[in-house]
């Protein structure tokens, strides 16, 4: 494989690792606001910060690791992504830092305020909303190039249905794949009230998810027809890979049989339709400027990242491993019989 | 106001922000492992208890630290495009090590902040704060080479406007990638010291509960020893600083110290006001031939002067105030801490009088004031350069709209975060006497 593969595979598989993590965390702060607004703020409270204290921070750290990443192996991707983004993109961290924040003010802080927990709840949602713009751009289309620079169409992208329906797409992926997690994580902890309102929230979203997934698909047709063309005619069975996941996930959910392998169908749902979009939409980063043949950074660069990545990776996987192995997979932390 | 002030500005806001919290970050886990390990060491609840307090405070500086760090990353690419498409080529590799850094040490945190009564030897838990201090320690490191590479760029050469021959190991460990670097961790220790000294000293001017007299005392003593140690590191940074400014961009000493014609024997001057036109410097003290003695240990050192300098690349005079000023809070709070430290061998209740304690209370604000005018120095010391010789400030700017709307709502959150994060943190401890906690990590029960 050459580095630009390499680069952007790396890159991939940490977005997705931050679409799976950031979702739980975005979702599980409007499933706190939702408990505290309908008074089963006891139910569902401690299952859910039991996970998310320890874990927020290094979910942040996923999305660092893919934007610092991406300049660096694609440094084109700095000039139009930067130069079109400004208003979105800010919108987005404006969001990030007043949930992060408050997050923490609420959470370490003295004292609970209703409107903290409603900031950190609602920006939860907005923020996958504000990002998916970077997705939907990259699509082409929005942007065009002048002699001042490059621009970015506002007209064409509020008015478009594909960037509402990735809009869409990515809030109920949120609920969807949280809701999905935290069933499996309240059933660990033996905490039957919240698995059994988080389990409804699950099923009550598998449909609209399913609905939206091909509206989405559609739309791309109208959009970008050979990027459509390219993902159903040669990657057409890594999607229907992803729905005959989704359906053994809804089935084992529905049932309640084995949920931590209906997760597992969950997180194989979205890596299978994450990875299949990707691979549909190669070489070009943002169509049709940016291809990855072309913009990748100078090949001493390239070798010094994957050798630093490589050795990251050394460092990360155990700590990562011990994390997990302290508060995931600890059951009698889980439970809450553990500090 | 056109795009490339207002980029400008918006860069520095949240900087200027980040870099409180980012400081803290440097300082406080050192300031925590320290704690900790007497509290272990002599079995002293006390420590114990400081060292949970210190932690709980860190929380909430880190939330606050990591989502500034967040806008700051991404506010380079959205408001500086051509230089990240241009400069990434180069130092993709430190930005790219420092978020390893950065999760190594999140992830550390996190198990720290969560562990305390895990484990049965209560050095392992302990131990967690290694790997949280090299994680912010190098992450602080690597952030700085991508800064110094911008002072002092090297390890490429430019063909036709585009970088060619790259080594990215030479412009990672540029020419002033090692004094900058020594200066901010030294300094990120030194703050962090001061101010929880001047906390402990406001407590004790406040003596709410009088139960809790010993335990500041304790935390006083500590930081106060600590914040000695670093300033003595700090002042030895500051040197090589100079000496290194001497070498590599004399047009920052220059403007830095109002210095315009190039001569043996140059005076240092401190404070005063300049007349811009006239180039006359009023009201100043000057030490003669003492620049040059900084700049190479020799009074016979010829300093280059301002005027020797193109005019449309000299930095703006102003920061000779931050320079003065910069230079003034720290010895300050060096003074402070040796008199202290004196006082409490020779005669100790001098070393907590209410004078002293008043000092002591001022010196934390200050050396964070510091940090925020060593900043201003440092990057305005490079205008109108982005990358020093090769891109100027106005060619690297962005052209999209609505820059004026985002410098506003990036304002007004920082004025939001700020007082809310000051809010939270006074309430925290405001009504609750330390001596609880004491007491009862001294019987080792848990929160």
């Amino acid at each position: 494989m050459d580095y630009q593969h390499i680069g952007i595979l790396v890159l991939w598989t940490f977005l997705f690792g931050y679409l799976i993590l950031g979702a739980i965390d975005f979702g599980a702060g409007f499933f706190i606001l939702y408990a505290k607004v309908t008074g089963q703020e006891n139910e569902l409270r401690d299952v859910i910060s039991r996970y998310l204290n320890p874990v927020w921070e290094v979910t942040n750290v996923f999305l660092v690791f893919f934007f610092v990443g991406i300049v660096g192996f694609f440094p084109d991707t700095a000039y139009y992504f930067g130069s079109t983004l400004l208003l979105p993109v800010s919108v987005a961290l404006l969001l990030l830092t007043i949930r992060g924040s408050f997050y923490a003010f609420e959470t370490y802080g003295k004292d609970s305020k209703l409107a903290w927990v409603a900031l950190y709840g609602i920006s939860g949602l907005l923020i996958p909303a504000a990002f998916s713009t970077v997705l939907t751009i990259s699509e082409g289309g929005f942007i065009t190039k002048t002699a001042k620079g490059v621009e970015l169409k506002w007209f064409e992208l509020l008015m478009s249905p594909f960037a509402w329906s990735v809009v869409f797409l990515c809030i109920i992926s949120v609920l969807y794949i949280s809701s999905a997690f935290l069933t499996v994580y309240a059933h660990k902890a033996k905490d039957f009230a919240a698995y059994k309102i988080i389990r409804t929230w699950f099923l009550i979203w598998a449909l609209p998810m399913l609905i939206i997934c091909q509206f989405t698909f559609l739309s791309l047709r109208q959009h970008n027809q050979s990027h459509f063309e390219v993902a159903t005619g040669q990657y057409w069975w890594i999607f229907g890979l992803s729905i005959v996941f989704f359906l053994i996930a809804f089935a084992l959910y529905y049932f309640e049989k084995h949920i931590e392998i209906a997760l597992i169908m969950v997180i194989l749902q979205f890596a299978s339709a994450f990875y299949g979009y990707g691979l549909s939409k190669l070489p070009y980063i943002l169509y049709p400027y940016v291809n990855i043949d072309k913009a990748v950074v100078n090949d001493t660069m390239a070798f010094a990242l994957v050798v630093v990545f490589i050795l990251g990776l050394l460092l990360l996987l155990p700590s990562l491993y011990l994390l997990l192995r302290l508060f995931v997979f600890d059951k009698e932390y889980v439970k809450g019989k553990k500090k | 106001m056109d795009g490339i002030v207002m980029s400008r500005l918006l860069t520095a806001m949240t900087l200027g922000f980040h870099i409180i919290f980012a400081t803290i970050g440097v300082g406080m886990p050192l300031m925590i492992m320290i704690a900790e390990g007497l509290g272990i060491k002599y079995n002293d609840a006390k420590y114990t208890a400081m060292a949970r307090r210190f932690a709980k405070t860190f929380t909430i500086t880190v939330a606050v630290g990591v989502v500034t760090g967040t806008i700051i990353g991404l506010q380079l690419s959205l408001l500086w495009p051509s230089f990240m498409q241009l400069g990434g080529q180069v130092i993709a590799l430190p930005l790219f090590m420092e978020t390893f850094a950065f999760f190594f040490e999140a992830i550390f945190l996190s198990i720290y902040l969560y562990t305390w009564d895990r484990f049965k030897n209560k050095w392992t838990h302990w131990a967690l704060n290694i790997p949280i201090i090299i994680g912010s320690t190098m992450s602080a490191l690597f952030i700085t080479s991508v800064n110094s590479f911008m002072n002092t760029p090297e390890g490429f050469k430019v063909k036709n406007g585009v970088l060619v021959d790259i080594d990215p190991i030479q412009a990672m460990l540029n020419a002033s990638f090692f004094v900058r670097s020594f200066h901010v961790v030294t300094t990120g220790g030194m703050t962090i010291a001061f101010c929880i000294a001047s906390v402990a000293a406001v407590k004790l001017l406040r003596n709410k509960f009088p139960e809790d007299k010993g335990y500041h005392q304790q935390a006083l003593k500590m930081a106060m020893i600590v914040g000695l140690v670093f300033s003595l590191l700090t002042i030895l940074a500051g040197d090589l600083s100079a000496k290194f400014l001497h070498n590599a961009q004399p047009e920052k000493l220059a403007a830095m110290e109002w210095h315009f014609e190039s001569e043996s024997k140059a005076d240092l001057v401190l404070f005063g006001v300049l007349d811009e036109k006239t180039q006359e410097v009023k009201g100043a003290i000057k030490i003669p031939g003492m620049l040059s003695f900084l700049a190479d240990n020799s009074f016979d050192t010829k300093v280059k002067g301002l005027n020797e300098i193109p005019k449309d690349e000299q930095p703006p005079l102003i920061i000779h105030y931050f320079f003065d000023l910069m230079v003034f809070f720290g010895m300050f709070s060096f003074a402070v801490s040796v008199l202290y430290v004196i006082m409490h061998k020779v005669k100790r209740q001098v070393s907590t009088s209410s004078l002293m304690l008043y000092a002591i209370a001022l010196c934390g604000p200050l050396c964070m004031l510091a940090i925020e005018f060593g900043w201003f120095l440092a990057e305005m010391g490079r205008q109108p350069w982005l990358l020093r010789g090769y891109l100027k400030v106005a060619e690297g700017a962005t052209h999209a709209d609505g820059v004026s709307l985002v410098l506003v709502a990036f304002g007004v959150l920082y004025l939001i975060l700020g007082f809310s994060c000051c809010y939270v943190l006074i309430r925290m401890y405001k009504d609750k006497p330390a001596q609880l906690d004491v007491e009862q990590y001294a019987k080792g029960g848990t929160e």
